[in-house]
């Protein structure tokens, strides 16, 4: 996008010159940054997920350290918050939201959806997790305990899903394609067709 | 706040939140939701430690404080939770005390 003779354009490119200027940002530095958040989308969370699904020990990594298990995806994290990443398991469930703004782990799912950040979801998510669940028809199995993970500081949370039955034998494409951002948020939970 | 370096907490230990109410003071940036203080739960794990955004947020030097992940049965939160719900919140240490 050409933007030149506008203002703005005209003080990012000071900036820039500035930053080239004092060795704090490269030009090369921030096209890579730009092409990152560009790549940045729920596929790349999806795949994290096919393979925590068909890999025990890459399960272990991600559990463990969010960072460096999307670092070996080839997601740069550098300068990014640290990724903390919530097991789902048989009862127990986790819903992710940012009550006080909107935190979201963007270097693994892109922008975060538009009703992540709505007021009625921040209020609502923490308070009445049913209730938000229920709108968006996602039935847990009776006894499913709920925890709501409020992203409130230096982490960014993203849920691990239970690899849904009816999916065994699936090679990992094919379960990364069932698995949408919601079912990384909490709201929903995948399902094989 | 005072000088003093916050006490630090294990996994299991019971904290409670500071009842505080700092933006009644003046111009604040707080990441300790209004929901959870003077209320009591459990530190899940220490997750590490990081700059004050109560300080960052007006460009100010930043202590390096320990934040926690700290669980809450919802029930000790709104009273229509239901049982066995819960709200885990990250937590500096600085806003918590033994419970």
């Amino acid at each position: 996008m050409n933007l030149s003779g506008l203002e703005n354009d005209r003080l990012l490119a000071a900036l820039r010159g500035l930053l080239a200027a004092k060795n704090l940002v490269s030009a090369a530095e921030i096209a890579e940054r730009i092409a990152a958040t560009d790549q940045a989308s729920p596929a790349q969370g999806a795949a994290m997920v096919a393979r925590a699904w068909t890999d025990a020990a890459f399960r272990a990594r991600l559990l463990a350290d969010g960072t460096r298990a999307a670092e070996e995806f080839g997601i740069m994290m550098r300068g990014a918050p640290p990724l903390g990443v919530l097991e789902n398991a048989p009862g127990l469930h986790h819903l992710v939201v940012c009550t006080l703004c909107s935190c979201y782990p963007r270097a693994v799912l892109g922008y975060p959806p538009f009703w992540y950040k709505s007021v009625a979801y921040r209020a609502r998510a923490v308070r009445d997790p049913r209730g938000v669940l229920a709108e968006w028809g996602t039935v847990l199995p009776e006894g499913t305990r709920i925890r709501v993970v409020d992203s409130t500081a230096d982490y960014r949370w993203m849920v691990l899903p239970r690899r849904p039955d009816g999916t065994e034998g699936w090679d990992e494409p094919a379960l990364a394609a069932l698995v949408r951002e919601g079912d990384m948020v909490g709201v929903t939970i995948p399902r094989a067709p | 706040m005072s000088g003093a370096a916050p006490p630090l907490f294990a996994a299991g230990a019971r904290v409670r939140v500071r009842l505080d109410w700092p933006e009644q003071r003046g111009p604040a940036h707080i990441r300790t939701p209004h929901y959870v203080r003077g209320r009591e739960g459990t530190v899940l794990r220490p997750l590490g430690r990081f700059a004050n955004p109560e300080d960052l947020a007006f460009a100010r030097h930043a202590p390096i404080l320990p934040l926690y992940h700290v669980r809450f049965d919802q029930r000790a939160l709104w009273p229509e939770a239901a049982p066995g719900d819960e709200v885990v919140v990250e937590i500096f240490g600085s806003w918590l005390e033994t419970a």
